[in-house]
């Protein structure tokens, strides 16, 4: 502290008594709300810390004598969650989930649910917005389905998965290899014939020779008229949707090394309700049936 | 501390230093100031202004305004929970954000072109803290009488007389604080039924919190910082100097007439200005500050300080206007006010520009359209196709009904080679957006299987909703993509 007391002569203020290069700094005194403002949030600091969560330990921190969580905070607003849908997930499992979209709260509530289950769980393979992968994973917001594009059927399928081993009620079916069973030229006979199936440009001689070994070979599974069957996920010849590609090409490939995808099952990992919802959201993204 | 009496006496010569070894203080104590009653043309003109200013403010929440059945019927609300503003005819939805933000504009423009016309007139006269502290001080002189008295009681010791005093001067305090921060929350929600939740102590408890902090604001702010407020807290004191010149009109002393100052004497050796050193203009101050001394911070400019003087004036049989709105241009001369000092560019282009963008809000709101639509497309995947070979894209559709009622719309799509549209979920193309929201619908277009739509990259689309009463059409450009580039 300064034994002096120097005033500046202008304001008639106290100055801090140092000098630099002749001018003089003000000691103006603040005021006193300003002094007991800057006490009290000392004090506010000091009840802080004893209430609160504070000083960073090597494992957490002070507790503080509140007991405020945050994280306990956020499982009880999960719980709050979970008990406010409660009713409305009974009532999603009572309704036929055909009806479900006829019902606007259910449908709503469905949606929002079905989205984060989508995002979390298919949108990995299926793409964000359902748009599958060409030459991987089908696309779900055609109007084409393997193994059926009802709200039940999908419900069916998330469930149980398609050829995942671990569930005994998987969706099956296997398409050989006709690579090892026929010639290549025999196969370049079949392409021609299911290229002519969907009317994309073709070799007519070479088609009708495949006609006799697609009649012997496929229709099994396609049907005569290539039309597929979903009760073995046979894809559709006839129509425009190519999963693993529609040039020749491509199809010569897939009869000669079949593929064959798999999806695995999602009924030991979502709730009933939860698949229920995703079900409904991948049916109302443009092609459910 | 502006507040001038006691203190140091002026040190002349340089920078003197003071014998004393005790340490300097390490704040500064405020100032007691005690406004003496005044009255006179501007006094009359803050009463109109804070009966005027204090009946909107306690009023307007409780005013009625019929919107139709779905909406709420109060005339002001700022409906935070549901995202909607009202004002009487005006409803303002979140994304017509740029009204508040215009008025906003034209506020801090308007404090502009009032600053450098008549200097601090806002804060003189319509500032918040100015008209709840001339309230108060209406209070604290009802209560315990004029400068005098109060001066007396503030020296007195704390007798029966002076505690039951200063108890009824705080408590009616403390009912106009109350009635403030009430008065706010009032804005929010429905009033009555507000009112009828907190007197039954069960309105939320961000009503009671807020009311329980405006309360103690208005109190401690109106009842005991005063002026501090001003000095201190407000950044306008600051700005203002940047805003004034010498064409602004401002309260001010007329030095040239009123100096050399003195108390009047039959023989006086000297010739004495018209400032007889009557003390009055400093003692109707509410800020504490002698006018004399020149512009300065803590002025203001409530004119209080006219008024005392002009009482002084007419007594002593001198010409009124010693102390008066002048310019600091003409602070030297003795002549009236100048009004050509108003005219100014700057004072135009402040006014050019303010009124320009209130013209273009007005515009804004006559023109606004109570339907609108959204369309984005849905470019994940950017577009399907079907087994039939035709080529098909989603959009995600906001239909926003910003009125009082539900709404049929009809929607349709116009491109240059036909699309077909279908909404999701719904059979047919109309669909019902209830009253005051926005409905989010699914839409699809799909090109026939050999359209010449499928070769095209991206070809523009117009979506057209149109409300089946016929009152109301909105329309969005937007694409469809045939094929990916």
């Amino acid at each position: 502290m300064a034994t002096k007391r120097e005033f500046d002569e202008a304001t008639r203020t106290e100055t801090t008594g140092h000098e630099w290069d002749g001018i003089r700094e003000l000691d103006t005194p603040m005021p006193r709300w300003w002094l007991w403002t800057f006490y009290g949030t000392i004090v506010w600091g000091i009840v802080y810390v004893i209430l609160f969560p504070a000083w960073p330990l090597v494992h957490g921190a002070t507790p503080g004598i509140l007991g405020y969580s945050s994280r306990a905070n956020v499982a009880a607003d999960l719980r709050h969650a979970a008990e406010t849908n409660a009713p409305l997930d009974a009532r999603l499992m009572r309704t036929d989930i055909a009806a479900v979209e006829q019902d606007p709260e259910l449908l709503s509530f469905a949606m929002a649910g079905g989205g984060a289950v989508f995002r979390n769980n298919c949108s990995q393979c299926h793409g964000a917005g359902g748009g599958g992968m060409l030459f991987s994973y089908p696309n779900l917001v055609d109007d084409d389905w393997l193994w059926g594009g009802a709200a039940a059927d999908i419900e069916q399928t998330v469930t149980h998965g398609i050829r995942y081993e671990a569930d005994p009620d998987t969706r099956y079916s296997q398409m050989p290899s006709f690579g090892e069973m026929l010639e290549p030229a025999q196969i370049d006979a079949l392409v021609q014939h299911v290229e002519s199936l969907s009317g994309n440009p073709r070799d007519a001689a070479l088609a009708a020779e495949g006609a006799p070994l697609f009649a012997e070979n496929c229709a099994a599974c396609h049907g005569e008229d290539g039309a597929g069957g979903r009760e073995f996920g046979a894809p559709n010849l006839t129509d425009r949707i190519w999963l693993y590609g529609g040039d020749p090409s491509h199809v010569h490939a897939s009869i000669a090394q079949a593929h064959f995808g798999i999806m695995p099952a999602f009924g030991g990992r979502l709730s009933p309700s939860d698949i229920r919802k995703v079900a409904i959201y991948v049916h109302t993204l443009g092609g459910g049936e | 501390m502006p507040a001038g009496e006691g203190g140091l006496p002026p040190p002349m010569g340089c920078a003197v230093t003071n014998p004393t070894s005790e340490p300097p203080p390490l704040y500064a104590a405020r100032e007691p100031i005690f406004p003496r009653r005044v009255s006179g043309t501007f006094r009359r003109l803050k009463w109109w202004i804070m009966a005027v200013t204090l009946t909107i403010y306690y009023v307007t929440p409780w005013i009625r305004w019929d919107r139709g059945p779905s909406l709420p019927d109060q005339a002001v609300l700022v409906d935070l929970a549901n995202r909607r503003f009202y004002f009487f005819l005006i409803e303002i939805w979140p994304q017509e954000f740029y009204f508040i933000a215009g008025l906003l504009i034209m506020a801090g423009l308007g404090l502009f072109l009032f600053t450098a016309a008549l200097g601090r007139v806002w804060c003189g006269y319509a500032c918040p803290q100015t008209v709840w502290t001339d309230l108060f001080i209406l209070v604290e002189r009802w209560v315990e009488g004029d400068r005098n008295a109060r001066v007396r009681l503030w020296n007195a010791p704390w007798t029966a007389t002076k505690i039951r005093l200063r108890t009824i001067k705080w408590t009616l305090w403390l009912l106009i604080a109350l009635a403030t921060g009430g008065a706010w929350v009032f804005y929010f929600t429905d009033a009555p039924t507000l009112l009828g939740e907190l007197v039954r102590f069960e309105a939320p408890g961000a009503a009671y919190g807020s009311i329980a902090v405006l309360t103690a604001t208005t109190f401690v702010f109106g009842g005991f910082m005063r002026e501090q407020v001003c000095v201190y807290m407000c950044p306008w004191p600051r700005i203002q100097a940047a805003m004034m010149d010498e064409g602004t009109i401002t309260v001010g002393y007329r030095e040239a007439r009123g100096e050399p100052r003195g108390k009047h004497q039959a023989r006086s050796a000297t010739p004495l200005g018209d400032c007889i050193d009557c003390r009055a203009c400093v003692n109707v101050c509410p800020m504490g500050i002698d006018i004399r001394d020149g512009q300065q911070l803590a002025c203001i400019t409530c004119a209080l300080c006219i008024d005392a003087c002009d009482d002084v004036m007419a007594k002593i049989d001198k010409p009124r206007g010693l102390i008066d709105y002048v310019a600091l241009a003409d602070e030297a001369g003795t002549g009236g006010l100048t009004w050509r000092r108003v005219l100014r560019p700057r004072i135009l282009l402040y006014a050019v520009l303010w009124s320009g963008i209130g013209i273009g809000l007005l515009a804004a709101l006559v023109m606004r359209v109570d339907m609108t639509l959204a369309v984005e497309p849905i470019r994940n995947p950017i577009n399907v196709t079907l087994s039939d070979g035709s080529i098909r894209n989603a959009y995600e559709l906001r239909l926003r009904n910003m009125t009082g009622y539900p709404r049929d719309v009809a929607l349709s799509a116009r491109s240059e080679t036909p699309l077909s549209l279908e909404l999701q979920g719904v059979e047919g193309l109309t669909v019902t957006v209830p009253a005051n929201e926005t409905l989010r619908q699914r839409a699809y277009l799909t090109s026939a299987p050999e359209s010449p739509a499928n070769a095209e990259v991206s070809m523009p689309v117009e979506m057209i909703a149109t409300d089946t009463a016929g009152d109301a059409r909105a329309a969005e450009e937007t694409v469809f993509h045939g094929r990916q580039r």
